[in-house]
């Protein structure tokens, strides 16, 4: 594989990471969350994992996804710290 | 607090980092796992299991005992989110809220309730617009996703997929249903007693095939032994074999995922929600 398609979606898996500790909003940490999760699944299908990428984008990307906004609609929107 | 908080991570980041430099490198022909265990796996697959995709066989028939404890963590993480986010009390709300199905006018009812009519279905407390266009577009995708999800959980023998992933794809699709109507219509397609009894005959299903075998004087999770039961040679009976428990794991991992999200949205009173 290209070695700069694997570094540019290397920095934003980074980015998307620090991003969904750094944001003060949970509902955008959870959807950033999953972004990060959708990355790493691109990772996977660049390392030739393709049945680790499927459960990656149905499981992390997908489903946790949406768990964390059901539990953000139920509690606070804001963190504290 | 957050400096020592800091720190730690920075340690066991650094010593993560520097224990990675040890291991082979990604792809390494010369690795212990590429030279011993590996190639069996992807020599032997099809001969011994008639199965192409060497990470099915692998999950399900090589390695099945350590899969049948992943299907056991999800119904635990089931029943973990039950007991802990279930509310048993059943406090009524004051006031309900109808809407009327023809017009889209909602009333309110305080004290009491409408009758069970074709024309005022009830809606939540916490009142949300009624949007036509997502509820027509969902409904019609459900549908395809699903059969999305059995193609998945069926060709999981040829291609990536197979239990888990065809699972949580069959729990997205109602999941998507109670997001696009809202969490009561779902509720009353599948009841909660219809999401514990899925989790766990899912898990039941995959222990069960194992137990059989050791009925039929094999090992524990030793496919061979469904050969007289189906009527198929020692080959096949492994195939099919893992069909069977793949199709356990995606009911466990389907009655789950929809357990815990209705548990979560309506906050563990189970009646109404996201």
């Amino acid at each position: 594989m290209f070695w700069q398609l694997d570094l540019v979606i290397l920095t934003l898996v980074v980015f998307a990471g620090l991003g969904s500790l750094m944001v003060k909003d949970l509902l955008g940490a959870g959807i950033l969350f999953g972004a990060y999760s959708f990355l790493m699944c691109l990772m996977w299908t660049v390392m030739g994992a393709v049945d680790v990428a499927f459960t990656e984008a149905s499981v992390g990307a997908g489903v946790s996804t949406v768990f964390f906004v059901a539990a953000v609609f139920r509690t606070s929107r804001r963190t504290k710290d | 607090m957050k400096a020592i908080g800091f720190v730690i991570v920075l340690l066991t980041g650094g010593f993560l980092i520097y224990a990675a430099a040890d291991f082979p490198g990604w792809g390494d022909p010369n690795s212990p796992a590429s030279l011993h265990v590996s190639p069996y796996y992807l020599e032997n697959t099809v001969e011994q299991t008639h199965v192409p995709n060497a990470v099915t066989s692998v999950v399900a028939d090589y390695r099945g005992y350590d899969t049948m404890f992943e299907t056991t963590v999800i119904f635990t993480a089931g029943v973990v989110c039950f007991f802990l986010l279930r509310t048993l009390l059943r406090k009524e709300p004051e006031d309900r809220l109808y809407r009327h199905v023809l017009t889209g006018v909602t009333i309110r009812v305080k004290e009491g309730k409408l009758p069970p009519s074709e024309e005022f279905e009830r809606i939540d407390t916490t009142w949300t617009p009624h949007d036509l266009i997502i509820k027509t577009i969902c409904r019609l995708l459900v549908p395809f996703v699903q059969i999305f999800a059995l193609y998945v959980i069926c060709f999981g023998h040829y291609s990536p997929g197979g239990g888990f992933q065809g699972g949580v794809i069959l729990g997205a699709s109602i999941i998507v249903y109670a997001i696009s109507t809202d969490l009561r219509s779902e509720l009353q397609r599948i009841r909660e007693k219809t999401d514990a009894l899925l989790s766990a005959f899912g898990v039941f299903l995959y222990a069960g095939t194992g137990a059989l075998c050791l009925l039929l004087g094999f090992n524990f999770l030793d496919y061979h032994a469904l050969a007289p039961i189906l009527f198929v040679n020692r080959v096949m009976a492994r195939s099919h074999g893992i069909f069977i428990v793949e199709v356990g794991v995606g009911i466990a991992v389907m009655g789950t995922m929809i357990w815990i999200y209705s548990v979560l949205a309506s906050r563990g009173h189970y009646d109404e929600g996201l």
